[in-house]
């Protein structure tokens, strides 16, 4: 019993990052009908430039709780230009080509990156530095530590904060308005360039909170990290049904629980045949399930082919 | 095909310059380049079956490389002393089975893995099947990693080694031959094989792209609803389509298992994958002699950086800053960028692919 709920307590805190990095995805994808391919690597760009930032900060001196903030301010904002000029030299020049256009482009962005990334901060594996001693807490014979509960916390606090953006605001009212009919939207006053721009930095924003929020919680970071985890978490939107916000945020949630329990009880069912090694392939799975039984996912509308 | 005296002549004058190719690289250039040429030939046969995929229907295929190592281990599995690990009472010396039975069925093996693959997502718009196969091309690896245990099927990481050599009528490519008095090393043999074979799918995809089904395939890679109103089965060719293009990357991957006798999950990252989509995007998607160009230039190129960019740094600044792999690498990425948005019927369009990625400015022309 404590090691099912442990299970549960690690797929949700994993789950949790998934959701903040699939939001990024849906809402491209509502907004463009377009996959980022690239959005995993703006996760892994934004762990690295936090980490190195906290390093840099912690040498300095600073104390912890003035360099987390900080250095988590100046992943964002490098993220945000990122996510910027993604979107401006590689999507927009193509937004009326050839749909097969912007993915070849996507995924040329995707390489770029990783091996920038590779090239700045090297093939090593980087280890995130110990900020507050991360005691654990017993939680029902279950433990459950300081950076998950923070991971947790603060993934709920954003999500809560993304959908007061969409829904009250100015802004998220032209953000629906451009998902719901670009031209439309344009008659009606919408500056959409501008709205693609903001939708392309918010998603990057919160790819840069989760890229800290992984490394925090595996202690680790690495220039490879975007693409597995990317890969994961288009799996949790069109597993909540991609376009749809709070789709992503379940989709991920479930997704972290179906792979920490998978994962968990591979060994058990298939008598110890596969390992807790083929953890990386439950998403897999699930995507595919889905797209047999349910290609517009759980909270998703029917995906009719866009003509 | 009807052809006139001068392209007579010309093809004449290629064939023979081919038939030279591996005698002329290895009087100027050495041994150590006809076996990069080989690679090149697998690498072009590998563009043109994706070609099939990405530029006759329009199909983006991100994991292609993994049918590769689909067809691959197959023949290793079925040509090597390994089985003899995993199943030692049924097969004590392993499964020793002819090269030329397993290439139909690594063909076959991975036309499965196609179909499997396609069904759910073809239904669905194209980037789903995009990332589907970048997901199937990591899992495949994951799988061939990880089956070392309980059973040992695949050997994980360490791969699989000691692979019989293609032989052609009990003549093994894997030494040297005299035919005629005249020496021909291993490295010659597989030049010839890959040579026919390259010319085999080169012909195949030129039957194909002028047959009711090419036309159909062109035509669902521009317009699918217009296409399925014009009473064109979407799907089934669009999985047709997919199913062809792995079947050619099986046959590639167990050539390439025979000629390299050893395979490891290594040789089968998103990297290679995404080399071979530049291949076809550079050269010019739907275009043979554009993917063939393509091949060529990305086959040879990371050779060049190898022997450019060390020295040239060593030059400039005294020690290795950026190691070639990851230019290369980054080098590919603008590529793809960089065509997409300057060129994108790639450095030798296909006239119906070219008049289509156009048609945006015509229009605006107009």
């Amino acid at each position: 019993m404590e090691i099912l709920l442990q299970q549960i307590i690690n797929g949700l805190v994993q789950g949790s990052v998934y959701a903040l990095v699939a939001l990024g995805y849906t809402m491209v994808y509502g907004i463009l009908g377009l996959i980022n391919f690239a959005h995993g690597e703006v996760v892994m760009i934004g762990a690295m430039l936090a980490l190195s930032a906290l390093t840099a900060l912690l040498g300095l001196g600073v104390p912890p709780l003035l360099a987390l903030p900080l250095s988590l301010g100046l992943a964002m904002t490098g993220c945000m230009a990122l996510g910027y000029s993604i979107e401006r030299i590689a999507y927009r020049p193509l937004r009326h080509a050839p749909r097969l256009a912007p993915l070849i482009t996507a995924i040329g962005v995707s390489i770029v990156l990783q091996n920038l990334a590779m090239m700045i901060w090297g093939r090593e594996y980087h280890s995130f530095p110990q900020l507050i001693t991360n005691s654990p807490h017993n939680f029902g014979g279950a433990i459950i530590n300081d950076i998950q509960i923070i991971v947790f916390v603060m993934a709920l606090a954003i999500m809560a904060a993304l959908m007061v953006v969409v829904h009250r605001t100015r802004l998220g009212r032209a953000m629906r308005a451009v998902a719901e009919n670009q031209h439309a939207a344009q008659l009606m006053g919408v500056d959409i360039n501008r709205v693609i721009s903001i939708t392309f930095m918010l998603g990057s924003a919160l790819a840069a909170v989760a890229g800290l929020m992984v490394s925090a919680n595996y202690g680790l970071a690495h220039y490879y990290m975007g693409f597995l985890l990317g890969l994961k978490a288009f799996t949790a939107a069109v597993l909540g049904g991609i376009g749809n916000l709070r789709g992503a945020m379940l989709g991920g949630l479930l997704l972290g629980l179906i792979e920490s329990l998978g994962a968990g009880y591979i060994g058990d069912i298939t008598g110890g045949f596969l390992g807790s090694n083929y953890q990386d392939v439950f998403a897999f799975f699930v995507l595919i399930t889905v797209l047999v039984f349910r290609p517009s996912g759980l909270l998703g509308e029917r995906l009719a082919e866009r003509a | 095909m009807k052809l006139d005296h001068k392209s007579k002549i010309l093809l004449a004058a290629l064939a023979i310059a081919l038939l030279l190719l591996p005698f002329i690289t290895d009087a100027l250039l050495g041994r150590g380049w006809v076996r990069i040429v080989d690679f090149a030939m697998l690498y072009i046969m590998l563009a043109l079956g994706l070609n099939i995929v990405v530029g006759l229907a329009g199909l983006l295929d991100l994991g292609y490389i993994a049918f590769f190592a689909v067809g691959a281990y197959c023949y290793a599995l079925t040509g090597s002393p390994h089985l003899a690990l995993a199943f030692p009472l049924a097969f004590p010396n392993g499964v020793h089975l002819s090269f030329w039975i397993v290439l139909p069925l690594a063909a076959l093996v991975a036309c499965g893995f196609g179909v499997l693959l396609g069904t759910p997502t073809l239904r669905l718009r194209g980037d789903y099947l995009a990332i589907v196969t970048l997901g199937f091309g990591e899992i495949i690896r994951i799988f061939l990693n990880n089956l070392n245990a309980p059973v040992n099927l695949t050997n994980g990481p360490q791969g699989i080694s000691r692979i019989d050599p293609v032989s052609v009528a009990d003549v093994s490519l894997n030494i040297t031959q005299n035919i005629f008095g005249i020496a021909f090393p291993s490295v010659h043999l597989y030049f010839y094989l890959f040579l026919a074979f390259t010319a085999l799918v080169i012909f195949v995809s030129q039957r194909l792209e002028r047959s009711r089904i090419g036309r159909a395939w062109m035509a669902i890679r521009e317009d699918e609803i217009a296409a399925s109103a014009m009473g064109i089965n979407t799907r089934n060719l669009k999985l047709l389509a997919f199913a062809m293009g792995a079947m050619f990357g099986g046959a590639s991957g167990a050539l390439f298992a025979g000629f390299q006798g050893f395979v490891s999950p290594e040789s089968f990252s998103l990297m290679e994958s995404i080399m071979v989509l530049c291949m076809v995007v550079l050269g010019g998607m739907g275009n043979i002699a554009g993917v063939i160009l393509g091949g060529v230039l990305l086959a040879v190129l990371p050779e060049v950086l190898r022997h450019s960019v060390v020295p040239l740094q060593q030059a400039l600044f005294g020690k290795t800053m950026v190691d070639p792999e990851s230019l290369r690498m980054l080098l590919f990425g603008t590529a793809l960028i960089v065509m997409m948005l300057y060129r994108p019927a790639g450095l030798l369009p296909s006239r119906v692919r070219r008049r289509e990625l156009d048609t945006d400015e015509a229009a605006e022309k107009v």
